[in-house]
Parts: structure tokens; C-alpha cells; sequence
């Protein structure tokens, strides 16, 4: 399809492709491990200053 | 909403939440016709295929870019304004600006094998581009290296706003220095002078990856309200163990 220079094409077409998956997995991970952190110490009877639950996000 | 209820991280979790679904949405769709668009142009009458790298280069270019300037935005809204939200925008973005920045190297990289004939010359543009890559990864490892968020935000603001010096430098390399890499064809003060069947799909692309980063953004930021939240009621914690 890219004729003789196909590997340069699809190399970074495919470079950009894993590091923009990887963007999306860093930030989709963290958020969950920070909501969980956050179920945690309200499980351990961590409350804010406010009185509203730590993971109220309203 | 005016702009100081923006600023108040509660309010900006709940906006985010909202947010998120319809930016995800509008950048998964924009990015597919673009690439769609970009598998469609045509070949380049000089440089052959290679020309479709251009989509996926120029774009990542621009974003390295637009970051810093995004993050010297939020360091002057540090150390002036000592707005709220300043320092997680700030530390939030340099990460992703780092990966914008890395893809520009290797992109430009893989075009530049098959039309200069090497992966990597030490010209003014590609250098201050490593520079700008370099100084992205500095300030993450200020940012890690600092313990407490308010004053390595300070020191971070600083570096910032000192490394946006190199922004002019990178934009106009190809104009003050003889360099390999092309001079600029779309910003340019005469019009774009590419073809419509390359600048359609480019802006497409451009448009793409800016609500990418905005989206990557407006998460990131959120994940750092909450580990900031996760320390505030750790040391509440802590305190109040201390006490009984």
C-alpha cells in the first residue's frame, strides 16, 4: 500500500498509535487506584473537612 | 460558571465527570476521520508516501509545543495568582507534553531516514526539539523529586517558565539557522502553502490531537485532585492518631 517505504509509514503510524494507548491506560488506571485509595481510608473512617464522603465527586 | 468557581477543585471534579464522556467521544471520532482522510491523500510528487508521516508528525510537533505554553500559562497562574488549580494543571500536563514531544523526535525521525538519508542530524530545529524534550523530563523529576505539591509547584513554575525561552527558539530555528528540516509550510504570515488534499487531513488530525490532549488533560488533572485528597485525609489521619 506505502510501497518501499512502508516501514517507515507504519512504524509511525503504530508508535503513535501505543504511546497515545498508553496515555489512556495511565490515566484510566490511576483514576481507579485513586478511587479505590480514597474507598479505603473512608472504609477506615477517614471523613473531610467538609463532612461529604472522600469519594464524592458531585 | 464564572472562572473563580472553576477554580474551586470540588466543582472542577464534578464539571470533569461530565466532561469526559462528550471529549472522548468527540476525539475518538475526529481522530478516525482523520486518519481515514490521511490514508486517502494522495502521494506527494516528491516525497512519495512518506508524506502520509506528516499527519501524525506535524500534529505531535505543534502539541509538544502548545503544551509548554499551556504549562507556562499555569505557572504564571501559580506564582502571580496562586490559583488552585495552577500547579495540578501545570504538573499534569508535562507528561503528556513529554509523550507529544517523544513522538515528534521519532516521527520526524522515521521521515527523515527516507528523505534525508539519515534518522538524526544536529540541526538547530532537532536539537532544541531534544532540548524540549529533555526539559519535559526534568520537570517530572523535579515534580517527583519534591515531597510537598506546594513547593515543588513553585521550583516547577520557575523551570517553566525559564524553558519557555526555548519556544521561539524551536519556531523559528528553520528561519535564523541553515538547518535540514523544512522551513514552515501551514503558519506561515503568506497562508498555509500545502496542497488542500494534504492540509485537510492535517488539520483534521491537528484538531484531533488537541482535543486528545484536552481530554488526557482534564483526566489527569481530576486523578491529581484525588491523590491530593488521598494525602490531605492520609495526614488527617495520621494527626488524629498522633492526638488519641
Amino acid at each position: 500500500m506505502f510501497g518501499r517505504y512502508a516501514e517507515f509509514i507504519v512504524s509511525s503510524y503504530a508508535a503513535t498509535a501505543i504511546v497515545v494507548v498508553l496515555l489512556i491506560l495511565w490515566v484510566v488506571i490511576d483514576y481507579r487506584r485513586q478511587k479505590a485509595r480514597l474507598r479505603d481510608l473512608e472504609a477506615r473512617g477517614a471523613v473531610r473537612r467538609s463532612g461529604r464522603s472522600a469519594t464524592d465527586l458531585s | 460558571m464564572t472562572l473563580t468557581e472553576l477554580a474551586n477543585p470540588t466543582r472542577f471534579l464534578s464539571l470533569a465527570g461530565r466532561l469526559l464522556p462528550w471529549l472522548a467521544g468527540a476525539t475518538a471520532l475526529l481522530l478516525t476521520v482523520g486518519l481515514v482522510l490521511a490514508m486517502l491523500a494522495p502521494d506527494d510528487y516528491q516525497q512519495g508516501a512518506t508524506v502520509k508521516i506528516m499527519f501524525v508528525h506535524v500534529p505531535n510537533a505543534w502539541l509538544a509545543m502548545f503544551v509548554w505554553g499551556v504549562m507556562s500559562l499555569a505557572s504564571l497562574g501559580t506564582l502571580v495568582w496562586r490559583h488552585p488549580l495552577a500547579d495540578v494543571a501545570a504538573k499534569t500536563a508535562a507528561p503528556i507534553g513529554a509523550a507529544f514531544t517523544f513522538l515528534a523526535l521519532l516521527t520526524g525521525s522515521l521521515w527523515g531516514r527516507p528523505m534525508w538519508g539519515t534518522y538524526w542530524e544536529w540541526d538547530a530545529r532537532l536539537t532544541s526539539m531534544l532540548i524540549l524534550f529533555l526539559m519535559y523530563l526534568g520537570l517530572i523529576a523535579l515534580w517527583r523529586a519534591v515531597e510537598d505539591p506546594s513547593r515543588a509547584a513553585r521550583a516547577a513554575a520557575v523551570l517553566t517558565l525559564v524553558g519557555a525561552i526555548n519556544l521561539p527558539i524551536i519556531k523559528f530555528s528553520v528561519d535564523w539557522w541553515n538547518t535540514l528540516h523544512q522551513p514552515a509550510s501551514v503558519m506561515r504570515m503568506s497562508g498555509p502553502a500545502l496542497d488542500k488534499a494534504f492540509l485537510s487531513p492535517l488539520l483534521v488530525m491537528a484538531v484531533g490531537f488537541s482535543l486528545l490532549f484536552l481530554t488526557l488533560h482534564v483526566a489527569a488533572m481530576r486523578n491529581e485532585i484525588l491523590r491530593r485528597r488521598v494525602r490531605t485525609l492520609q495526614m488527617m489521619q495520621a494527626s488524629r492518631a498522633e492526638a488519641a
